[in-house]
């Protein structure tokens, strides 16, 4: 158990390593269902939970289909410079875009992030996905989606639907960005 | 960071944090849209009271990268002709609602005595005055550096994040006159590179022994010491009345980075611009593959959309 959870009593895990992975599996599915295969495909992480969260997916999706090639359909989308709140919220440094050399021209792109909120970071994602190609189409996974939408955006991809009120935080803890070990990863709620 | 005016005294993690974000603003120019929203709907004025096109241009590409509207106000052919104050100048553009003022001024201090005026809320960057401090062209040379010194440095294999410590850069020439070596000298000491300076005395500020730099009587010297990297400043004829060497045949032999003393180094060849091919950089060394001049010039619009960026985002 970790320090700020003994100190917090109103902690509470609300998913596993385990069941992270388990989401991650079936959304790997669902995706290679929805797209009927891999090929086109391009899974681009949001910076900083949805990068490792996309990594992981596209081990998932070679494991389901070898043709997926992680070298060539993984990366990275910033949207620090398209967020809507630079003017209030403290400056940031961006964090690095990496897109597949090919470019997202004609594809599929999966956007990947871990918590869906307000709506606001995938808008910014959106534009920040326009200014680099013009994919074919492009599709939302996200770890935990916890309502409260202030745009008309919805993800086709859902680990966990997970009700909140406003005044909960919900956090996502993964090994790569939180250096813990993977057995201990997990998505907690703060009341 | 409100004001961008001197490398003197910039932490350590605010230097990396804008040549991080640079890094990331570098990889814009290399897209289909060149351009960011970010500063969309403010203003920065350019106000050159010193002649400049590269350093006037490179912040006028940086602030139109970042979609923000860029007013050019140049003292030649202006009101300041007619007499106005830089006082009456700045409070006539801060009226018309400028964001940021980038500064060019002959006067040393200029920059720091806008910030703390009450003159204008906006944001001041210093480039350059008098032979004070040229902050954003010591942030592009540090840029330059890192890239081709991250490499067996760096912890995570890429430039971010990684400092300059153990490297060992030599500057030569005109150190009197050029605030760019003392940006230099301040940026790389913070990022924990060692500085050399080799210049002839009469072009050597007074109390240099007082700076944390080691200086060299003679380039052959200084060469021998093996530098990472070798930062040629240009002989600023207009800075100089013909006193401070006997001429320039003399001062390309004796510090010229010439064909003969290019064989003899490995290092990366810096220079801020403009060239005097000849003088102080042979045509050789200015295109020879250790050259990094061009992507200075890249780089510095990368590290000043950078700074407009950290200026002008977040709250104040």
């Amino acid at each position: 158990m970790s320090d700020e959870q003994a100190h917090s009593a109103e902690a509470a895990t609300v998913m596993t390593a385990a069941d992270i992975d388990r989401a991650l599996t079936r959304i790997a599915h669902e995706i290679v269902e929805a797209h009927r295969g891999t090929d086109g495909l391009v899974i681009l992480g949001i910076p900083r939970r949805g990068v490792p969260l996309a990594r992981r997916l596209g081990e998932k999706l070679t494991a389901i289909d070898p043709g997926f090639d992680p070298v060539t359909a993984l990366g990275a989308l910033d949207i620090t410079m398209y967020r809507d709140d630079l003017r209030t919220s403290g400056a940031r440094t961006p964090e690095p875009t990496q897109l597949p050399a090919a470019g997202v021209d004609g594809t599929t792109v999966v956007l990947v992030d871990d918590v869906l909120y307000s709506g606001r970071t995938i808008r910014a994602a959106l534009d920040a996905l326009a200014d680099c190609g013009r994919p074919q189409a492009v599709r939302l996974a996200v770890l935990v989606d916890r309502g409260h939408r202030e745009l008309p955006i919805r993800a086709d991809h859902v680990g966990k639907n997970l009700p909140t009120s406003r005044n909960e935080r919900v956090t996502v803890r993964l090994a790569e960005i939180d250096g813990l070990p993977a057995e201990q990863e997990q998505v907690v709620i703060i009341r | 960071m409100k004001h961008l005016l001197a490398t003197e005294g910039l932490a350590y993690d605010d230097a990396l944090a804008i040549l991080d974000t640079a890094e990331e603003m570098a990889a814009v120019s290399s897209r289909e849209v060149k351009k960011l929203p970010t500063l969309r709907g403010r203003t920065v004025v350019n106000l050159f009271y010193e002649d400049s096109t590269r350093t006037r241009v490179s912040f006028e590409a940086a602030a139109k990268r970042l979609s923000a509207d860029v007013v050019n106000f140049s003292a030649k052919g202006s009101s300041v002709s007619k007499g106005e104050s830089l006082k009456d100048t700045v409070q006539t553009l801060d009226a018309m609602g400028a964001d940021a003022i980038v500064i060019r001024h002959s006067a040393s201090g200029s920059a720091a005595q806008l910030a703390a005026s009450d003159w204008s809320e906006a944001a001041v960057v210093n480039a350059g005055d008098g032979a004070h401090e040229h902050p954003t062209q010591a942030l592009l040379d540090a840029l330059t550096l890192r890239r081709g010194w991250y490499s067996g440095h760096s912890a995570t294999g890429s430039p971010r994040g990684t400092d300059l410590a153990g490297m060992k850069v030599l500057i030569v020439g005109d150190i009197v006159h050029s605030r760019v070596a003392r940006s230099n000298v301040w940026l790389l000491r913070t990022l924990g590179a060692e500085v050399h300076f080799a210049a002839p005395a009469t072009l050597l500020p007074y109390g240099v022994v007082s700076w944390p730099v080691i200086v060299h009587y003679s380039l052959d010297e200084a060469l021998e010491a093996a530098p990472d990297a070798v930062m040629m400043l240009r002989v600023q004829a207009e800075r100089m009345g013909g006193v401070f060497f006997p001429t320039a045949a003399e001062y390309t032999r004796r510090w010229g980075l010439t064909d003969e003393r290019l064989a003899r180094t490995q290092a990366m060849i810096l220079h801020p611009g403009p060239m005097n091919r000849g003088v102080e950089i042979s045509a050789a060394a200015a295109d020879s593959p250790q050259a990094k001049i061009l992507d200075q010039v890249a780089h510095g619009v990368a590290v000043r959309m950078a700074v407009l960026h950290l200026l002008l985002t977040g709250e104040h």
